[in-house]
């Protein structure tokens, strides 16, 4: 068999018609490859073209209005995206906040320093936290997250730093804290699960070379191993800040779903997924519909923008690590 | 053998097509979403061969299906508007099926026993108005219940909901400055609060936190076991809702009843008429082109008038009084 396929091989000077590159695969593999390769594309600018007529009627009467603006007030067709803007941005933002130290670090652990037994052990467990639902998650963090923050962390971060802004105001246990620390859980492991694969391609002679030149454990950790695995760990918190910025069901359980825009941790809020979930099955009004399907159309945007920023981040910080 | 099987699939084929003529769609509110299931359910071995797709995919949802015409017939919690009317084809009759409560849930500490609320206290703590339990007008309605001096957590609806236009719509009727500064929708811009998602979340938040009130759905509170406040009616009694003070609103308001069955029966008339109560509605085009179609419905809507209301109690909904019953069947005949 493997002797007809050699001996069927053309000369290289011999031309081919459109048909035997079609027999001989290359070119339906080629078509079949680009034609997924472009629904992509096509999804993507489907989607866009999509919420943008949707949303005429919102767009034409609020115009950019509609980015600056507080009131979101179905009864008198008034809509502004401003609370859920900042909501989104600041649930997303605390999360990474505290998942980035945590994710990294632990990776760091499971990749450099644990026994390979127990590394495997954890990562088992940590994929099996990024496969939950997050309704789950949701569900969990009423009835621990929110009673927690409510009775004991919240009154005594305002006991200790009650003088920040950030830490002021009434104590409800829901509100941008408790949202941002259910997203950080959910995030978590992705962080992980991602920065350790990258940790774990890094190649061992760069380690041993760092080692050879008398660098301890952590210095080759930090200065070498860090630096050769940065796109990778990167790209997890990237992916991780989507699926924050995009999550719904845990978001809404927690935020309190008040449009308010408010410096306090503490305060009740509202994210852009949240009400477009809570208020689409019940909008009747068409401005109101209309106003949600802008909504979509501004998280869109949030993500790309977001998205370009890390590219441009990856560029401004690339070659660092082989400087050192 | 394979002759029998062919002819076994041969007759299961012809059984869906059969099948597939009688089959009708339906879309719309989530509240009756129960009892309908069981109605189309029973329906459908009363008369076999019929099937009835719902899908509870909300009140708006259900409207918006119907005007496409995607659906042979929508469902709501609350009656379309005129502008939304205007945009349908054809004239939608409503038909109100059963009738839902709401009620007011609270979690006060140091109070035990039921709390009484006057419309005019209501819309002042949703307004933000009122703040503290220890309030001269709480107190007012409530003699002789020590009440704290705590700030009061007011807990709304977050999701759009029917449960939400009702509590708006009799509130809009108690309070003139609700009315100007709020109004009734399923959604609203709601001046004080935290929200939480269905009736659950509202709940939820009710009972996690201290010194706070909300609202749910009758059917809700009955199934869970929450205690709930008595609210007091348009004659001035203090009532607490069940299934008789829920229905006879419904009674109460039968005397004044529109042609169109668009009507809202907050704060009905009547000594025994619970104030939060509604219909709930179907929406059913006044002409339907395919005969077969056209008769099922119509044969479905009196089976949902009388065998059907004998469910509605068991499942904590308050059934039609007798005089909506027929003034309804009067109207099947307008479907053409």
């Amino acid at each position: 068999m493997a002797s007809t396929v050699l001996t069927s091989v053309p000369s290289p000077k011999r031309t081919r018609t459109f048909l035997q590159k079609l027999q001989d695969g290359d070119q339906v593999t080629h078509l079949i490859t680009v034609m997924f390769a472009a629904s992509v594309f096509l999804i993507t600018l489907l989607l866009v073209y999509e919420l943008w007529i949707r949303c005429g009627p919102s767009r034409s009467k609020f115009g950019l209005a509609f980015f600056f603006t507080k009131v979101w007030d179905p009864n008198a067709e008034q809509f502004g995206a401003l609370p859920f803007i900042y909501g989104t941005i600041v649930t997303s933002f605390v999360a990474l906040l505290i998942a980035v130290p945590l994710g990294v670090g632990a990776a760091i652990y499971l990749a450099e320093l644990a026994s390979p037994r127990w590394s495997n052990i954890f990562t088992f467990l940590i994929e099996l936290l990024a496969a939950v639902p997050s309704v789950i998650y949701g569900l969990l963090a009423i009835f621990t997250i929110v009673p927690l923050m409510r009775d004991y962390v919240e009154p005594t971060l305002q006991g200790a730093f009650g003088f920040l802004p950030v830490f002021s105001g009434p104590i409800y246990g829901v509100g941008f804290l408790s949202a941002s620390i259910t997203l950080a859980v959910m995030i978590f492991p992705f962080i992980i699960s991602i920065s350790r694969e990258s940790l774990m391609a890094v190649p061992r002679e760069q380690r041993e070379a760092a080692l050879a030149l008398g660098a301890t454990k952590w210095e080759s950790t930090y200065q070498v191993v860090l630096p050769y695995a940065r796109l990778g760990i990167f790209g997890s918190i990237f992916l991780a800040l989507a699926r924050a910025l995009g999550e719904t069901m845990a978001v809404t359980m927690v935020i309190g779903n008040t449009p308010n825009i408010s410096p306090s941790l503490f305060a009740t809020g509202y994210s852009i997924a949240a009400v477009i979930a809570n208020e689409f099955t019940e909008a009747t009004g068409d401005m109101h519909l209309s106003a949600l399907v802008e909504l979509g159309l501004v998280l869109f945007l949030l993500t790309m923008i977001i998205n370009a920023a890390a590219q441009l981040l990856i560029v401004a910080t690339a070659g660092k690590g082989t400087k050192h | 053998m394979n002759k029998a099987i062919l002819a076994i699939l041969a007759a299961g084929g012809l059984l869906m097509v059969t099948a597939a003529a009688q089959s009708i769609n339906a879309a719309g509110a989530t509240f009756p979403a129960p009892i309908y299931q069981k109605w189309f359910n029973d329906y459908s071995k009363v008369k076999p061969g019929t099937q009835v797709n719902y899908q509870s995919i909300g009140s708006g949802g259900g409207i918006r299906q119907l005007t496409e015409g995607t659906v042979d017939f929508g469902a709501s919690d609350m009656p379309m508007t005129d502008e939304q009317l205007s945009k349908v084809k054809v004239k939608v009759l409503h038909f109100p099926t059963v009738l839902g409560g709401l009620v007011p849930v609270y979690n006060v500490e140091g109070v035990s026993g039921d709390l009484k609320f006057s419309g005019d206290t209501l819309a002042g703590i949703f307004l933000g108005e009122i703040t503290k339990w220890d309030d001269a007008k709480l107190a007012n309605d409530n003699p002789g219940v020590k009440l704290p001096a705590k700030n009061i957590t007011v807990v709304h609806r977050s999701d759009g909901s029917g449960t939400s236009f009702v509590f708006t719509d009799y509130l809009s009727k108690v309070s003139g400055e609700w009315k100007s500064k709020v109004g009734a929708n399923s959604s609203v811009n709601w001046p004080v609060g935290l929200g939480g998602k269905g009736n659950e979340g509202v709940a939820g938040l009710v009972k996690q936190t201290p010194n706070s009130i909300g609202y749910v759905e009758l059917l809700f509170a009955v199934q869970n076991k929450m205690s709930y406040g008595f609210v007091k009616n348009a004659s001035g009694k203090f009532l607490k809702a069940d299934f008789n003070t829920v229905t006879e609103a419904a009674a109460g308001a039968a005397k004044s009843m529109p042609a169109d069955f668009r009507v809202s029966i907050t704060n009905a008339p009547g000594a025994n008429a619970y104030p939060i109560s509604s219909f709930t509605w179907l929406l059913i085009p006044s002409k339907i082109d395919d005969a077969s179609k056209r008769t099922t419905i119509k044969e479905f809507l009196n089976y949902m008038l009388t065998t059907g209301q004998k469910d509605a109690a068991g499942l904590s909904y308050a059934p039609l009084p007798k005089n909506v019953v027929a003034m309804e069947q009067k109207q099947i005949n307008a479907i053409l």
